[in-house]
């Protein structure tokens, strides 16, 4: 049998969310965790802090306590400039067991993805991908079992004085959810999608009383097997699906006419002031690039307004969009699923419907 | 010189999923599929060989018996060997306990130093994207995620990995491990001389028993008793209240439309 020296969950205090920035500058998804991190650090009553690696950093770290951290601990070192996995993950596994948070929250950005296993592997824990909903306090995940699903949650036995991270997620693309826990190992650790946890307004009292505090980093050459030659921002215009206030998504229904489709939503969404998003259908017929596509493998988006056309409504792509405030489904399928997650739908030719949409939408 | 690749079979829920009366998932019911990055990263070894044909391209799979079957249109696409890792002790692992798992694999295997793992970046019924990294990590080696180009020259291999936002070109040496995604490579078929060959290629199965000596392989680190996360409840997600179906489809309906969203404030 193996020896673990994780196993005590009275030695892991606090929340820690792993602050990422690139070229020096934080990621919007930073705030978003750390506003999520203090709901929870507040239900445990503990201390939330920032983790932030990189070279020349510390200037960063007041903005992190304006969105809820109480305290920033920042390794910087010119090997930390790049993320690296080796790097990031011998110097992450090194602070969080001297100080052994209980939980460790990771944006599933494609950064947080390739170091959220591999830290989670070293420190012998478990790691909860692309959570949509996170719970300590055992009434507040029963009222929140209460408002999503249809359990017989007061005929469901709990332990009250459970303080474990109640990690949801969808599994199988959506089709079902599924609340995962760790309860034997520390830290619980989770990746959450950007764009998924809502972000306080910033707050300066909080910013000026954050506390920052560096940490050594130990770094050997046989710690940093990979070299990172050059890093390419690439000049294309920037899809930005997940700040946008509204989204126009075209799927399978334009295949009659692709080229009149594409236009007829980015008239809608030019009108509207959003963005053109996509169905897998339409990126994996290369209509659309990846970074246009909203569902479980593309983005989650949760605008003002969403318009779908021609969108079936697969449950992958609405585990993408169900969120949005108000949905707007046109399918020429009275049967198709995009109808359920729909606030109104419209049964029509979507080549005959958007152009109406355009124009009464010039009209307001 | 070998290039192992990591792959698995999915159900397809891309098409009709059935659900069955508890709120599972009816995998029996459903049609399977190789995972569609899975697919990238064989297609990565097998061009890596067509460079090399010294090199050999070797299949390892965990999961129950029927993935034979999917194990068998691979060989068919040109890989050389395939292992299919399956055990009842194996079961319930979550992604750290499967890692484990085929990390044990591979190390029985034997890893060489010019050996590189390729996998697919993320399975389409968990979407974790962690079994890859796992796999590395426990076999002490570097990783590359998401790539989408690369080049061996010798025992240095560059990696163009994708980033939200642009790419790094990442150069590490063998052996690693690198998880693929779909712009790396569009997959070969299968040919009917690599059909007609697939039943004559070294098929092996690693049950428990031919593991359980490898140091990775513990009680108290494989299968659902291994593993960190259990699912602590599971419910069917949340159906919306009934929306509005507008009637109509013309001029009239759209400005209905309009003025419901205008009333409402949403415009």
């Amino acid at each position: 049998m193996s020896t673990f020296v994780n196993t005590d969950p009275n030695a892991f205090r606090g929340v820690w969310v792993f602050c990422e920035q690139r070229e020096g500058e934080l990621n919007p998804t930073d705030f978003e965790l750390l506003s999520e991190g203090r709901k929870l650090a507040d239900d445990l009553g503990v201390e939330l802090c920032g983790l932030l690696l990189g070279d020349d950093v510390e200037g960063l770290a007041k903005e992190l306590g304006g969105y809820g951290a109480d305290r920033v601990y920042v390794c910087q070192d010119p090997r930390l400039a790049h993320y690296t996995t080796d790097a990031y993950t011998k110097v992450i596994c090194d602070v969080v067991m001297d100080k052994k948070p209980e939980i460790v929250l990771i944006g599933a950005t494609n950064i947080g993805r390739d170091l959220g296993p591999r830290c989670a592997a070293r420190l012998h824990t478990g790691l909860t991908a692309d959570c949509t909903h996170l719970d300590v306090d055992v009434a507040k995940y029963k009222e929140f079992l209460k408002s999503t699903s249809t359990l017989d949650v007061d005929g469901m036995k709990f332990d009250e004085n459970d303080r474990g991270l109640k990690m949801t997620r969808p599994a199988f693309g959506g089709h079902l959810m599924a609340t995962i826990i760790c309860p034997r190992f520390r830290p619980q650790m989770s990746t959450v999608r950007p764009g998924v946890m809502k972000c306080a307004p910033f707050d300066q009292a909080r910013a000026d009383a954050c506390v920052v505090e560096l940490c050594p980093v130990s770094l050997d050459v046989s710690d940093l097997r990979t070299r990172v030659l050059e890093v390419v921002k690439e000049a294309k215009t920037a899809v930005d699906l997940i700040g946008a206030e509204v989204v126009v998504s075209v799927g399978h229904g334009i295949s009659k006419d692709v080229k009149r489709g594409l236009e007829l939503a980015q008239a809608l969404a030019d009108t509207l002031h959003g963005v053109v998003g996509a169905s897998r259908a339409a990126v994996d017929a290369g209509w659309l690039s990846a970074d246009h596509q909203v569902g479980q493998t593309g983005k989650t988006v949760r605008p003002r307004i969403y318009i779908a056309l021609g969108i079936s409504g697969a449950i992958q792509h609405k585990a993408g969009m169900q969120d949005s405030e108000c949905i707007i489904a046109v399918n020429s399928n009275p049967d198709a699923p995009i109808f359920e997650a729909a606030d109104y739908g419209i049964v029509g030719d979507l080549f005959q419907v958007a152009p109406l949409m355009v124009e009464c939408a010039r009209g307001n | 010189m070998k290039f192992i690749v990591c792959v698995k079979q999915v159900p397809d829920t891309s098409g009709k999923v059935a659900v069955k009366a508890d709120g599972t998932m009816d995998r029996a019911s459903m049609a399977t599929i190789t995972n569609p990055d899975d697919l990238n990263a064989v297609e990565a070894a097998l061009a890596l060989k067509d460079a090399n044909p010294e090199a050999k391209v070797v299949l390892v799979s965990m999961g129950p018996p029927p993935a034979a079957g999917m194990l068998r249109e691979l060989l068919a696409m040109g890989c050389d060997e395939a292992v299919l890792v399956s055990g009842r002790e194996f079961g319930g692992s979550d992604t750290f306990a499967t890692s484990q798992i085929l990390a044990a694999a591979i190390a029985h295997l034997g890893l060489e130093d010019d050996d590189i793992i390729f996998c697919g970046r993320q399975a389409i019924d968990g979407d974790t994207a962690q079994v890859g990294p796992q796999i590395a990590e426990k076999l002490n080696i570097p990783q590359v995620s998401y790539a989408a180009d690369l080049t061996l020259r010798g025992n240095t291999l560059t990696v163009k990995r994708m980033l939200e936002d642009g790419y790094m070109t990442i150069q590490t040496h063998t052996p690693c491990l690198v998880t693929c995604i779909k712009e790396l490579n569009t997959p070969r078929y299968m040919t009917v001389r690599g059909i007609l060959e697939c039943d004559q290629k070294p098929y092996t199965v690693y049950d428990y028993e031919t593991l359980k000596d490898e140091p990775l392989i513990e009680p108290d680190t494989i299968g659902l008793k291994g593993s960190p996360t259990n699912v602590y409840k599971s419910f069917s997600p949340p159906v919306k209240g009934a929306g509005v179906m507008l009637e109509g489809c013309g001029k009239e309906t759209v400005e209905q439309l309009f003025a419901a969203l205008a009333e409402k404030h949403i415009i």
